[in-house]
């Protein structure tokens, strides 16, 4: 893997104040995908690829119940721990690992910025 | 150099060389004379009395004194002797050197000597550094102002004991634990006391949304103004601190400010010296440093990636410190926290993850009546997480359940009952311990029904829920003892039982039903959907996003101006004001009064179009243009623009009245026999903006040609030459049903009044997400008529409720989101541009 050197690295997105509890907010990547950064009622944060498995709704813009939002455009309710569809429906979205240091929200590098041959791709 | 105190020794010639100065005893000194300090040297003294000579170091003039307890002296509960840990006999008898309010502000490993504040140096061989944490001061203006302090020392409880002396006003920022004790003891005091919380519920690391929620009803009970979700903009004051500003221009006077937002570890002399710092001082599992001479214990150091604010951890650190100081070496791992608490007198414990997540499961207990909420949070038949607000003594059992990591499926149903219930009936099926009880044993504690009573019932052929809490009253109250009534009916009926109930629930969250919920929701006068779902005995901690909107959307109804909006628990549309589309683009629908324009509001929407690349302009059937594609950062701009040109929100996306479609009516028609735009017109007015169940339209015809399509509307108003034929329950959707006649009234202003009334009624009574088609059709027309016709005092009763109501709710959303509210809905939190993207 030509990216190991860079596992570990971790990119600020900023203070945790940005999202206010229940909220989500988003984070567009030039050439890549755009993420959106979950903070639950319970204090919790996540991060996602803002695209629902099923038909591509932006997951940021949904309402959010424990870890679990519930897509926009037709109510799919999706895990923030895993990404995954939950009850009958079956799909999966990119996690992208996100961690909280100081008060400050931390992404992987490796996993927001899209890889030098995906971008060529693109 | 001139050592005043320590083991070196100089030669002849002057070189220094190192020497027992007492026999073989090495010299461990002590940076902080806290209580991880102190702790430590007693674990040491208990495995190894003689092995080191101890001098201890102390930035405050005391003993070390348990500060904990300054909760309890600020409140004049107890006092400072009361509260101290190691008096000065302690040191004596153990010979320790204790150099208090002297802090150490230099260490010099090369030279294995700390200096401090008075310039004293002292050697040492082995360095224990327990320096603790600083209290976080938010950078605020003002926050220098005599007067503003945190609550961390003795030196703190005596400023604000002498400011509640001279009374009046005291704000505390912060609602986390410490800044609870301290508005507790202040409010004791007599001083009025106001705490400012940024975050929406209380305590949130410690506890969830609904625990959060009842210890701020309590509080408030106790005379404190509690204030979530509030911004400190600045404190202000000339020379003396005399109120705080808050962000939205709230602004509170007060003498005194304590700032309790958070601590800090405090590791600026441990940086200085060169030692490894993350988020504290970095120490193995023995609680050595970088420096294999330098150890450190308590708040101040991060284990593991880990730091810690709480008593509990620091034992353990001490105890591994001391073992390792002592070559036993048994190492820390560690520690799962626990917050067990009193907050004036309230019962409050937290333990392990209660976030949730893949594989848990939320098991709850709601208790109204005794002001009772329990949350157990179970992963893989394992105890990860537990809430307790209210009744807190099975906190210690779950808290060792917790740490056991004990296989709990066998206890899983009786679980969050208790220790009591759980480990003593041995009942497994909880079908079998149902059918176990005796006849006498009560079911249902509101309405007094015993077992016995609701076999009794069910055998009388009451084979449902319904038929059950209709007829015994088992159940129909709080709910709480659903679960029960319907084994009982499973365990009664055997195979004959449905299972199935008459009314649906408004989700799975709750055993209610819609109309159940906004009964309650009235005869209780409850507030906030925290308080409805405590009352309610909801199965979930924050609902979902099926009752989450429905909750928000009766509580709004039921009280006009006095419920502030959740916007968490607004579906997409209505949080962003406009249309999502399939590509997560928006749609824009500018109001048009009975759909009527002019060029003014054209210009407007047509530059709309061209400055923000709209791919598409829609006429929409009810009569206004959709502007596509409107990015969401877009959006606040484009209100601007419209607003600017006198339109506001079209309310094209909510659950609310949607578009008044007129006909040219007797104005340009040849046919028209009333002025059925200006009806239309004034109908818009009326109705706009207000929330209801479900989307609600409207049409006016001027004659019985209908153009305007009044009678597959909401509510349609057709108009002939001897006045206004009312319509209802109409709907042009998936099952097309065309309306019934309400009734005919001879004026105008009767078909205004009619049509606010038919609204309020359908606001009030219908479910949330049910139209007006099949609410009618549920209720029937025969109804409606005895409501809005029939009683004319009722009727006009419905029509003021409607228009005090609306009072509150023609303010235009656009307006306000194009002045900057919550512009974080709006806009990116940032973009990420690898570097060949860079511009």
């Amino acid at each position: 893997m030509t990216v190991s050197n860079n596992v570990g690295d971790w990119l600020d997105i900023g203070p945790v104040s940005q999202i206010s509890p229940g909220n989500a907010r988003t984070l567009p990547v030039r050439g890549g995908e755009e993420i959106a950064i979950f903070h639950t009622l319970d204090n919790q944060f996540y991060a996602l690829v803002n695209k629902c498995p099923h038909k591509q709704g932006p997951l940021s813009q949904g309402i959010v119940h424990g870890n679990v939002v519930a897509c926009p455009l037709h109510n799919w309710n999706i895990s923030l721990k895993s990404g995954e569809a939950l009850g009958s429906d079956e799909g999966c979205v990119p996690t992208v690992p996100l961690k909280v240091d100081a008060g400050r929200i931390y992404l992987l590098r490796e996993a927001v910025i899209p890889s030098r041959t995906a971008r060529k791709a693109a | 150099m001139d050592f005043q105190v320590g083991n070196e020794s100089r030669t002849e010639d002057g070189a220094v060389i190192l020497i027992p100065t007492e026999g073989v005893r090495e010299h461990l000194v002590v940076v902080g004379n806290g209580m991880a300090g102190c702790r430590a040297i007693e674990e040491l003294l208990a495995r190894d009395a003689g092995r080191y000579r101890v001098t201890i170091f102390g930035a405050e003039p005391h003993v070390n004194y348990n500060r904990i307890m300054l909760s309890p002296v600020l409140a004049g509960e107890k006092t400072f002797e009361d509260i101290v840990i190691n008096s000065r006999q302690w040191y004596d008898e153990n010979d320790i050197e204790l150099i208090a309010g002297d802090p150490v502000t230099a260490i010099n490993r090369a030279a294995k000597t700390v200096t401090s504040r008075s310039g004293r140096t002292v050697g040492y061989d082995k360095l224990l550094i327990a320096t603790g944490s600083d209290p976080f001061m938010i950078p605020v203006p003002g926050k220098d102002l005599p007067g503003v302090i945190s609550f961390r020392d003795m030196k703190d409880v005596d400023t604000m004991l002498e400011a509640a002396a001279n009374g009046g006003g005291a704000v505390v920022i912060g609602g986390g634990l410490l800044g609870l004790e301290a508005a507790h003891g202040l409010t004791l005091r007599g001083m009025k006391v106001t705490v400012i919380h940024l975050m929406p519920t209380l305590m949130e690391r410690q506890l969830d949304e609904a625990a959060g929620w009842l210890l701020k009803t309590a509080l408030e009970g106790r005379g404190q103004t509690i204030l979530t979700g509030a911004d400190t903009a600045e404190i202000y004051g000339e020379g003396q601190v005399e109120g705080v500003r808050l962000k939205d221009g709230r602004d509170i006077p007060a003498s005194l400010v304590v700032m309790a937002v958070g601590i800090r570890p405090s590791v600026a002399l441990a940086r200085e010296a060169g030692l490894d710092i993350g988020r504290g001082i970095k120490v193995d599992d023995h609680m050595v440093t970088s420096d294999p001479d330098v150890f450190a214990v308590g708040e101040c150091v991060e284990h593991d990636g880990n730091v810690y604010g709480l008593v509990a951890p620091l034992w353990d650190m001490c105890r591994s410190l001391a073992d390792g100081l002592t070559d036993r070496h048994t190492g820390y791992r560690g520690s799962v926290t626990s917050t067990k608490l009193k907050v004036a007198g309230l019962d409050v414990f937290s333990a392990g993850d209660f976030s949730g997540g893949e594989g848990c499961e939320d098991i709850v207990l709601r208790d109204a009546s005794r002001g009772v909420y329990k949350r157990v949070v179970v992963k893989d038949d394992k105890v990860i997480g537990a809430v307790l607000y209210g009744d807190t003594a099975d906190g210690g059992w779950y808290f060792d359940l917790l740490r056991k990591g004990e296989d709990v499926g066998e206890i899983r149903d009786l679980l969050i009952f208790g220790q009591a219930f759980a480990s003593g009936g041995g009942q497994a099926d909880p079908k079998a311990a149902v059918a176990a009880l005796s006849d006498d044993a009560e079911i249902c504690g509101c309405n007094g029904v015993s077992k016995g009573q609701v076999v009794a019932c069910v055998e009388a052929g009451n084979c449902t829920l319904d038929a059950v809490r209709a007829t015994c009253k088992a159940s129909a109250s709080c709910g709480s003892c659903t679960g029960l009534v319907e084994t009982l009916l499973a365990v009664t009926l055997g195979e004959d039982y449905s299972g199935e109930r008459a009314t649906r629930t408004v989700c799975k969250c709750t055993s209610f039903g819609h109309d159940d919920v906004r009964r309650e929701i009235v005869a209780q006068g409850m507030k906030s959907i925290p308080e409805v779902m405590h009352k309610l005995h909801w199965s979930t901690p924050e609902g979902c996003s099926s009752c989450r909107p429905a909750l928000n959307y009766y509580l709004l109804c039921a009280l006009p101006g006095g419920y502030r909006d959740d916007q968490q628990s607004r579906f997409v549309n209505e949080r962003m004001h406009a249309n999502i589309q399939k590509d997560g683009t928006y749609s824009v629908v500018p109001r048009m009064w009975g759909g009527l324009t002019n060029p003014r509001e054209l210009r407007a929407i047509a530059d709309v179009v061209e400055k923000y690349n709209a791919p598409m302009v829609k006429v929409t059937g009810g009569q206004r243009l959709d502007i596509f594609g409107i990015r969401k950062e877009d959006l606040p701009a484009v209100w601007a623009d419209l607003n600017a040109a006198g339109m506001v929100s079209g309310h094209a996306y909510g659950k609310s009245l949607r578009t008044v479609k007129t006909c040219v009516g007797s104005e340009w028609c040849r046919f028209g026999t009333q002025d059925s735009t200006g009806l239309g017109v004034k109908i818009e007015r009326m109705t706009w903006g207000s929330w209801m169940p479900h989307k609600f339209k409207i049409a006016a015809s001027g004659c019985p040609r209908n153009c305007a399509e009044a009678t597959i509307k909401d509510f349609g108003v057709v108009c002939v030459d001897s006045g206004y034929e009312l319509h209802v329950g109409g709907n042009g959707g998936i099952h097309v049903r065309a309306t019934d006649l309400l009734c005919k009234v001879a004026t105008e202003q009767e078909a205004l009044d009619y049509c606010a009334a038919f609204i309020q009624l359908y606001r009030e009574e219908a479910r949330y997400l049910e139209r007006t088609a099949p609410w009618i059709g549920r209720v029937g027309v025969d109804y409606v008529k005895s409501r809005i016709v029939e009683d004319d005092e009722g009727r006009e009763a419905l029509r003021a409720r409607f228009l005090f109501s609306q009072s509150f709710s023609q303010e235009d959303p656009w307006a306000r989101r194009a002045a900057g509210e919550d512009a974080e809905l709006h806009q990116h939190l940032a973009e990420v541009r690898p570097m060949e993207f860079a511009v």
